[in-house]
């Protein structure tokens, strides 16, 4: 391990509220160590700004080990910043060199209006998730665990949908702002698992009409929703996605249920 | 006021069954007259407001994050523990129960512990159904690993990301419920007081984090599902929002505290770099089944290593101190978490620590590599081995990797009853904010199913017993007790805008963090103990006179979200220096330097300390009521463990 | 609404537009390009002209040009509208733009690739459909004779065709038809014409090196054991073939 500091240059993008417009504001970032990660280096930012009376930056962030989903930022105009296959909380400062200037943004997309400065509302990922998102079963009165064998090949491929941390960065990446990486995610998870056939064709239907309610774009098949993605979701589940709705609106009885 | 832990009567295996059936059930038809509060969305908070909406309730939810998914739960890494026997190696309901108490350190309830064990094969039938993809096996069935504390094969996962998946279980089974327009979701939201009506708990306050709105939410009774306090020590595995405000406050309004002290502090995480340091990240404990942890054997050669004038691989193996396989021969690395911690502590306070803070272990590779192969290991391990080199920019198969204890969870929390309900009838605590289920210690794989069975299994039975016994009329929002408390609220919120000094919050709260992790951290005694309660009065009124909150509460506001959590942490804090100061003796997490074996083990006082000990606000800057309830065990006998 | 109708108003089902009508227009290519290959035949386009008299006028191919006509149409028309959407999802453009670091420039640039290639289609039939359509192409007469097989091609006046004739007399076959291959002769002749031809197959290759992969996944049909086939025929027939052998028609005529 080496560490050394350097000096940065931020131009971030500052927006007091949903309302009012937003603007870059270029800040210096002084005695940055390579060892700090991405969100550490800003609150060194927010540690000096506060000392100086100014409002700190306000960024979404929780975990910082890379699984909630909570961290954003559009940097140097890729979503968690250069790497692939990690979030903002997981990249270190030693992906970037003394001097750099470094441009932050947040998601851009309709239907994930800025809150203030880099805080997005991704709460139509919320609503695309109740529409259909789950299968429907109370609490007790199932059958044991066992009583449903699933061939690992299936529940392997369910897992590797199920692994979306719904951190936005495929709207992000999408010249779109397309959230059909996501949703098709979601919607794939349950298609793929025994569990989830009974209402199959109905959540596809659901799942993309509350996406569509939502204003995000329509797939142009870039993938660089897939190569952003920070845990590796795969474009094929878009495909199964398409599948499953097509086949749902043109030859299955089951509709949505409001 | 005697503490009424409403244990049932009867053996230990039927006391849970005569139990459900002795509560009295809300009819279908009055269900939906009743609201009942949730504050967390994580594993307990979500599987209890989606079970009882599904019962036919109205739940409201309350989350600062922004959606109910990205509660901490989420990070879980390993797995969850059921008894469920699948794979014939001698498991049982009782075993578990039997692992659980025993890794606590006999701390714990044994009803409570019991039921636990009893409900976990429902959860895991529970999370299949829902879709969970947990690992399985080629003939479909879901596979089992082994985990510390036990040694039978009884822990589900899935992948390394078993609590992302059991949460989005949940989660989806809440918003079919929200869906279903059964469950109100309020996202960015903080609870700040609890609203109190003739004793009983009829509502809560809340800031809207985004708008800055303080509002009253009136419940027909208030579940807190808020998690840990781990962050107390500034650095921890815990998520950078988790705090203690929701119980914090639940206990200023008269919620017993119980056993703050017990802090789980898990060995193998990834060292603190520098002062920048926001977080600690945990490696998988499986890390040690194949790693060997040491030193260098002498103060001098460790301080060369620091230094950078020699290399890893200039020392000699002669002058490598395997200290943990020297200790205790006959479980070596394996060692459960507390007794590893406390000696990789001790063997960075002999001088003999590595890394440039001299504030690490190494953990190494070397041999397994050589036995088994780089592929093997990379197999096993290779994700853990992905997520050091992506921190450390350290490449763990070419040099040892280096680890040192970190804050992982708080074994401690809100005191309940065997309905869950804490000292103020209508208010219960679920998950990790109570303290019921894993003494002073917990084992691996069981916080997961804790959360899950207080939401999914417990509280679900247990709520209705309450709801019935206040009628089925609406809570009166005229009550003034709303009004004055959402007031009182936002003078606590004014008063924060108000400090304009010249320290950060986060200055006051790192500065919290040494104390307790220096003084209440993984060993304690009594000199260190007071030093740290004056140190922490001090920094109580340095926070008040000299820290600075910026901006106004009509916005997103960073510093003051920040305040107000840490606040509350300073005075935990001194509650949890006062805990450990009464609790003279070594247990689990808690160890007393005082109460030891001759070769420096943690030693238990049954006689005087197999206690709960529960906690009672009595005002700002008074000291706190002890109130013991006495653990009685009938079904496990007490001994004292032994890793030699 | 109906299911149908839901289907088609979704975005999902507008992508389903785009990839039949892409998918249907692909076909057409390979047909085109083969028919096309007359050209190349050194008998000064007595099976060309003869082909392109076929291709005008039998019922059902007459039948599958007015669904070409109508897909190109409805193609530019569902990229146009898709646009249009995907530019409200994101109102507030980015500071910083990716660029080829996480997608294809062809993937990301499909529009200006389609714009070019429907000026392209555009130019290209004001030159020969429009034309041939509207007697605006010269007249040839050919002569085999039966006996020897040899075959001699005369000019006809305007003033003398009335229309595509095949007769026989005195042991000589007559095919009176519209000179469309000396339009093409004619045509090629201009350079700058010949060179907006190959740039235009070159768009073409890029977008159907996208298009047509993209098309099966817009259909939702990725079956792994398949899929292989597509990208190949998406690159090597769709990317390659196909352009190539349409741009070697204008620079064949412009070098001959």
């Amino acid at each position: 391990m080496s560490e050394t500091t350097m000096n940065l240059t931020l131009k971030i993008w500052r927006q007091k509220n949903q309302n009012e417009k937003g603007r870059f504001v270029t800040i210096e970032a002084k005695g940055i160590s390579t060892d700090m990660s991405f969100l550490e280096m800003l609150d060194v930012v927010n540690e000096d700004l506060t000392r100086k009376g100014e409002d700190p930056i306000y960024f979404d962030h929780d975990c910082r080990e890379g699984i909630c989903g909570m961290c954003s930022l559009y940097i140097n105009g890729q979503p968690h910043g250069p790497k692939h296959g990690t979030t903002t909380c997981q990249l270190h400062m030693r992906s970037f060199h003394d001097g750099q200037t470094i441009v932050i943004e947040p998601w851009r997309a309709a239907a994930f209006p800025v809150l203030k400065d880099l805080a997005v509302d991704r709460t139509a990922f919320d609503r695309i998730q109740q529409a259909g998102g789950y299968v429907s079963v109370n609490t007790g009165g199932v059958p044991d665990a066992n009583c449903l064998p699933i061939p690992k090949v299936k529940a392997d491929e369910a897992f590797e949908s199920a692994t979306c941390i719904g951190c936005g960065a495929c709207v992000a990446a999408c010249k779109n702002a397309s959230a059909m990486l996501f949703v098709s995610a979601k919607i794939s998870q349950y298609a793929l698992l025994p569990q989830g056939q009974a209402e199959r064709w109905s959540r596809a239907q659901a799942m993309v009409e509350q996406m569509d309610a939502e204003g995000f774009g329509a797939c142009t098949v870039t993938k660089a929703c897939e190569a952003e993605c920070p845990v590796g979701i795969k474009l094929t589940n878009i495909a199964r996605m398409n599948r499953d709705y097509f086949n749902a609106k043109f030859f299955k009885e089951e509709t949505v249920h409001h | 006021m005697i503490l009424d832990s409403k244990i049932p009567e009867g053996p230990l295996a039927e006391k849970w069954s005569r139990h459900k059936f002795n509560l009295k059930l809300v009819n279908p038809a009055n269900k939906r007259k009743f609201t009942i509060i949730v504050v967390g969305t994580g594993l307990a908070g979500a599987s209890a407001a989606a079970s009882l909406a599904e019962l036919g309730y109205n739940v409201k939810t309350f989350c600062y994050q922004d959606s109910p998914r990205r509660a901490h739960s989420i990070a879980a890494q390993g797995g969850i523990n059921a008894a469920k026997n699948y794979q014939n190696d001698g498991d049982s309901v009782f075993r578990l129960f039997y692992d659980t108490i025993k890794g606590g350190d006999y701390r714990a309830r044994e009803a409570n512990v019991y039921r636990l064990a009893e409900v976990s094969v429902n959860i895991i039938d529970q999370c299949v159904a829902q879709g969970v993809p947990f690992a399985r096996e080629y003939g479909g069935l879901l596979d089992n690993r082994s985990f510390g504390g036990a040694q039978v094969s009884r822990t589900f996962y899935a992948r390394g990301q078993t609590g992302q998946q059991l949460l989005l279980g949940a989660y989806s089974a809440l918003n079919r419920q929200i869906h279903a327009g059964k469950v109100t979701s309020y996202t960015r939201h903080e609870m700040l007081d609890v609203v109190m009506i003739d004793g009983h708990a009829k509502g809560i306050i809340t800031r809207d984090l985004k708008t800055g709105a303080i509002e009253s939410h009136e419940g027909h009774a208030v579940l807190l599902c808020t998690g840990g306090y781990g962050n107390v020590f500034f650095l921890s595995t815990n998520a950078m929002g988790c705090n203690v405000t929701a119980a914090w406050r639940a206990h200023k309004r008269g919620a017993y505290f119980a056993n703050p002290c017990y802090t789980q502090i898990h060995p193998t995480c990834i060292p603190v770099t520098g002062d920048h340091q926001s977080k600690l990240t945990l490696m998988s404990e499986s890390l040690r089944n194949d790693g060997r942890v040491w030193v260098p054997k002498t103060k001098e050669i460790a301080e060369k290593l620091r230094k950078g004038q020699i290399k890893i691989s200039d020392i000699k193996e002669e002058d490598r101190d395997y200290f943990l396989e020297r200790k205790y021969p006959s479980f070596g690395n394996l060692v459960p978490r507390d007794v590893a911690s406390r000696n990789a502590k001790q063997m960075a306070d002999e001088g003999r620590g590595v890394g440039a803070t001299g504030l690490a272990v190494f953990l190494d590779f070397a041999d397994a590599i050589k036995r088994l192969g780089e592929d093997t290991v990379r197999a096993k391990y290779g994700n853990l081995f992905d997520m050091y080199y992506q921190i450390t920019d350290e490449n763990p198969y070419k040099q040892p990797m280096r680890i040192y204890p970190a804050v992982h969870y708080t074994m401690g929390g809100l005191w309940v009853d065997y309905n869950l309900m804490t000292s103020i009838p209508g208010l219960y605590a679920l998950g990790e904010c109570n303290f019921s289920d894993h003494g002073a210690n917990r084992l691996g794989a069981s916080a997961l199913m804790q959360g899950l069975a207080d939401g999914y299994f417990v509280i679900p039975y247990t709520v209705g017993d309450y709801l019935t016994s206040l009628g089925f009329k609406p809570v009166d929002k005229s009550n003034p007790a709303f009004e004055q408390t959402r007031l009182e609220v936002e003078e606590n919120v004014n008063k924060l805008l108000s400090l304009k000094g010249s320290k950060t919050v986060d200055d006051i709260h790192k500065k919290l963090g040494h104390i307790m992790w220096e003084y209440c951290g993984m060993a304690r005694n009594e000199e260190g103990l007071m030093k740290a309660k004056g140190l922490i009065q001090e920094l109580k009124k340095e926070f008040w006179n000299d820290v600075t909150v910026l901006g106004e509460n009509e916005e997103l506001n960073l510093s003051l979200e920040k305040a107000g959590r840490v606040a509350d942490f300073i005075e935990l804090g001194e509650l949890m220096v006062d805990d450990a100061l009464n609790r003279r003796e070594s247990c689990g997490g808690h160890f007393r330097e005082e109460s030891a074996t001759a070769d420096g083990e943690a030693k238990r006082d049954d006689e005087h300390y197999a206690y709960v000990a529960a906690w009672e606000y009595t005002g700002d800057n008074q000291p706190e009521v002890l109130h013991k309830e006495p653990l009685v065990f009938e079904n496990v006998k007490l001994t004292q463990r032994s890793y030699k | 609404m109906s299911s149908f109708k839901e289907a088609f108003s979704s975005t999902l089902g507008k992508k389903l537009v785009m990839s039949l009508t892409g998918l249907f227009l692909c076909t057409f290519l390979i047909v085109h390009l083969i028919g096309n290959l007359q050209l190349f035949k050194n008998d000064e386009g007595f099976a060309f002209n003869q082909y392109a008299y076929f291709m005008t006028h039998f019922g059902p191919i007459k039948i599958v040009s007015y669904l070409l006509y109508a897909s190109i149409i409805i193609h530019a028309l569902y990229a146009l509208i898709l646009t249009l959407h995907n530019k409200k999802a994101r109102p507030i453009p980015y500071d910083q733009k990716p660029g080829n670091k996480n997608a294809a420039w062809n993937s990301r640039n499909m529009g200006i690739l389609g714009t070019v290639l429907l000026v392209f289609i555009a130019t290209h039939m004001a030159n020969f459909w429009w034309k041939f359509h509207n007697d605006q192409v010269p007249y040839i007469q050919y002569e085999t004779n039966i006996e020897t097989g040899q075959i001699s091609a005369i000019e006809m006046p305007a003033e003398e065709f009335t229309d595509y004739k095949e007769f026989s007399q005195d042991g000589v076959e007559y095919v009176q038809a519209r000179d469309l291959y000396k339009q093409v002769e004619f045509a090629f002749e201009n350079p700058i014409l010949v060179a907006f031809y190959v740039l235009a197959m070159v768009a073409l290759s890029f977008h159907l090196i996208h298009g047509f992969k993209s098309a099966f996944q817009s259909l939702g049909f990725d079956n792994k054991k398949w899929i292989p086939l597509v990208k190949f025929l998406g690159i090597y027939v769709f990317g390659v073939i196909i352009p190539i052998g349409f741009a070697a028609m204008p620079l064949y005529f412009f070098f001959k």
